[in-house]
């Protein structure tokens, strides 16, 4: 097992690298290079955006910028006031050593852009992943365990439903109906805010739920339907087996053969589910956190794709991949540890 | 498979008993078979009709009285009416109209999506699942790389970095553009499954038959490896299809998909955006359209799924093939 996670870790050093291969030739297709949208949008002059292109270091052959992106600029000499002569050592660290550069639009590191933004997603989707699972995991149960009954018509129907709800819809239905229909009968206001993650200074708890309503009920329905589908169907598939009926036939009640026998084995591919899902709380929900005005990971990447700014647009790529490939490797050593039918050598 | 067709199928004269229905096998193709089991499933029936009216209704969208992009301020904001379904938007454009051209688009972009995902991975998958080995890892390697992009964010980026200008061959945000950019991320899982069905069928007597008669690798994977391993591809493409339209419309309603006045159902969000909850038939029936469209496609593809799995089991009675 230690032997696999090391391999397995090796080979992700290699996709990782494979990976930002691909993301930095992606950007730098952009036609004029990453700093057409600024000549653009703010009409700077040729001169002044040559000397841009210098200080950004986008006059270099790309193979030699992937190398700075990657390690760093420090150890050679770089055109810092951009008259076109080499004049004093780079700054640049790259990104192994942790500096992903500075943000075209704020002119800060893109780190602590970042930096600012995760806590809110991850306050978001954590709560909404949460809520999603407190919901589905009774619902695909239920669903499992009276098949064709009205309830379990009634389920599956929602999941389809639910499954075919593009949160960008489903986000504005929710503004319209919990904002702009439904009033408080006591205040005449709205129900719920439409956006934003708190309207008071400091921390008041009601508030803060408040403004948590809509964008997680718009983001769990997703979820819900999608886990709650995946339990009923791996309970469907375990009811039948053998083992099933030997824990029935030795007369253990209906309710330990669920729980114990049936419901914990059936959950195993739902947790792996749940891992490959985690890149989501770091990424975000772009269309959510754009509608719900949420200033979290998505909106930031939106914004981002707004502005060209795209060294902020690669790191969070960067990193998103990242993620996926750690949660792949969660997912599998996971599902090797929980069920001892899968070895992996 | 030709053979069998020409045997007769259903004249057979079965007596009404099923324990003698059971015993006998009346040899039925299988595109029937799986037809005969795909039309028992309700939902599936329902989804292929809702969407069939949706693709015609985009399709005659020509049909109709009212321009699609010139505006006219005298009937601007209405709402549903008899003149005009959906109400007008800002500009006083038809929002029917809009919403049936938008589907044009959608729908096409979803269909190109289908079909450049099918094209790169259906061949990668093949190759590396009837080689095995050394080309096998490397393609699957490549898959894995595609597969740890976070796909929707790489596509907001294309989009981006699209709507900047033109690439080679690839012209602003056009039907193409948007497909082709949503296509190349959407491949990976029609790799896998075709890898998987080939790892199996590669290894069974009637290809090493058709080997031992002389056949080249190329007629073995085009005549008998892939038509059997072609249900959970049709499938995954019913359901591709689905997605595709989601990341469509969600491309668009950010802003980096198909660019107004040019309609789609997405961006049709996007402009309703700013006065929905005033005017809320802008935002209603666009997205309504996305969810119609979403929701049928995935309810054919769960029918095709159970009518192309032999293992599961049909409820009714009468079930003698």
């Amino acid at each position: 097992m230690i032997i696999y996670i090391m391999r397995r870790i090796f080979q992700t050093i290699g996709l990782l690298f494979l990976l930002s291969i691909l993301l930095f030739g992606l950007v730098n297709l952009a036609p004029g290079g990453p700093l057409a949208g600024q000549g653009q949008s703010r009409h700077i002059s040729p001169e002044k955006a040559a000397i841009l292109k210098r200080q950004f270091g986008l006059d270099k052959p790309l193979p030699l910028q992937y190398i700075i992106w990657l390690a760093g600029n420090d150890w050679m000499r770089v055109d810092k006031n951009g008259d076109g002569s080499p004049d004093s050592f780079g700054t640049r660290k790259g990104i192994l050593r942790g500096d992903f550069g500075f943000s075209f639009r704020t002119r800060r590191p893109v780190l602590d852009e970042i930096n600012l933004r995760v806590p809110n997603t991850l306050y978001l989707m954590s709560i909404t992943m949460g809520i999603a699972l407190a919901i589905a995991i009774p619902i695909g149960i239920l669903s499992a365990t009276r098949q064709y009954s009205f309830f379990d018509l009634f389920a599956t129907t929602f999941s389809f439903a639910g499954q075919a709800l593009p949160e960008f819809w489903l986000g504005l239905l929710m503004i319209l109906i919990f904002y702009a229909w439904l009033k408080n009968p006591l205040t005449g206001d709205s129900l719920f805010p439409s956006g934003g993650i708190a309207s008071t200074e400091g921390f008041v708890l009601a508030d803060r739920i408040n403004h948590l309503v809509l964008p997680v009920a718009t983001g769990a329905l997703g979820w819900i339907a999608w886990y709650s589908r995946f339990l009923r169907s791996s309970i469907l598939e375990i009811l039948p087996l053998d083992y099933m009926r030997t824990a029935r036939a030795k007369g253990l009640p209906e309710r330990l053969v669920l729980y114990r026998h049936a419901l914990r084995n059936a959950l195993i591919p739902v947790v792996t589910l749940i891992a490959l899902d985690l890149p989501y709380i770091f990424t975000g929900a772009v269309f959510i956190e754009t509608i719900f005005a949420w200033p979290g990971m998505g909106r930031l990447y939106y914004q981002a794709a707004v502005d060209r700014d795209y060294p902020l647009l690669l790191a969070v790529l960067i990193i998103g991949a990242a993620f996926i490939i750690l949660s792949n490797l969660i997912a599998d050593v996971l599902y090797a540890y929980l069920d001892p039918r899968v070895r992996y050598e | 498979m030709a053979d069998q067709e020409t045997l007769p199928t259903l004249n057979i004269d079965v007596p009404d008993d099923p324990e003698y229905q059971k015993q006998v096998t009346v040899p039925v193709s299988v595109g029937n078979q799986v037809w005969r089991r795909f039309r028992r499933h309700p939902g599936a029936v329902a989804g292929v009709l809702v969407f069939t009216i949706l693709a015609l209704a985009s399709i005659s969208a020509f049909l109709s009285p009212y321009p699609v992009n010139e505006s006219n301020m005298g009937i601007r904001l209405q709402a549903p009416s008899g003149f005009h379904i959906m109400g007008t938007d800002a500009l006083g454009r038809d929002l029917l109209t809009r919403a049936l051209y938008g589907g044009r688009i959608s729908l096409s972009v979803g269909l190109i999506v289908v079909g450049i995902a099918l094209a790169i991975g259906v061949p990668i998958g093949a190759l590396a699942g009837y080689y095995g080995g050394r080309i096998d890892s490397m393609l699957m390697r490549f898959t894995d790389v595609f597969l740890s992009l976070p796909a929707f964010l790489v596509v907001i980026l294309l989009g981006a970095i699209i709507s900047e200008g033109s690439l080679p061959f690839l012209k602003g945000n056009s039907v193409w553009t948007i497909g082709f950019v949503i296509g190349i991320l959407s491949w990976m899982t029609f790799a896998r499954l075709v890898r998987a069905a080939f790892l199996t069928i590669r290894e069974l007597d009637y290809v090493t038959a058709s080997r031992g008669l002389g056949s080249s690798d190329l007629r073995i994977i085009i005549r008998h490896v892939l038509p059997n391993s072609i249900g959970p591809v049709i499938v995954e493409a019913t359901l591709e299809m689905g997605y595709a339209i989601v990341q469509e419309s969600g491309l668009s309603f950010l802003g980096f998909g198909i660019q107004p006045p040019t309609p789609s159902w997405g961006n049709l969000l996007t402009n309703a955006q700013e006065n929905f909850t005033k005017y809320p038939w802008l935002a209603i029936f666009p997205g309504l359209m996305i969810f119609l469209s979403i929701i049928s496609v995935n309810y054919i593809g769960d029918g095709l799924r159970d009518a192309f799995d032999p293992y599961k089991v049909l409820e009714t009675v009468g079930e003698y093939t």
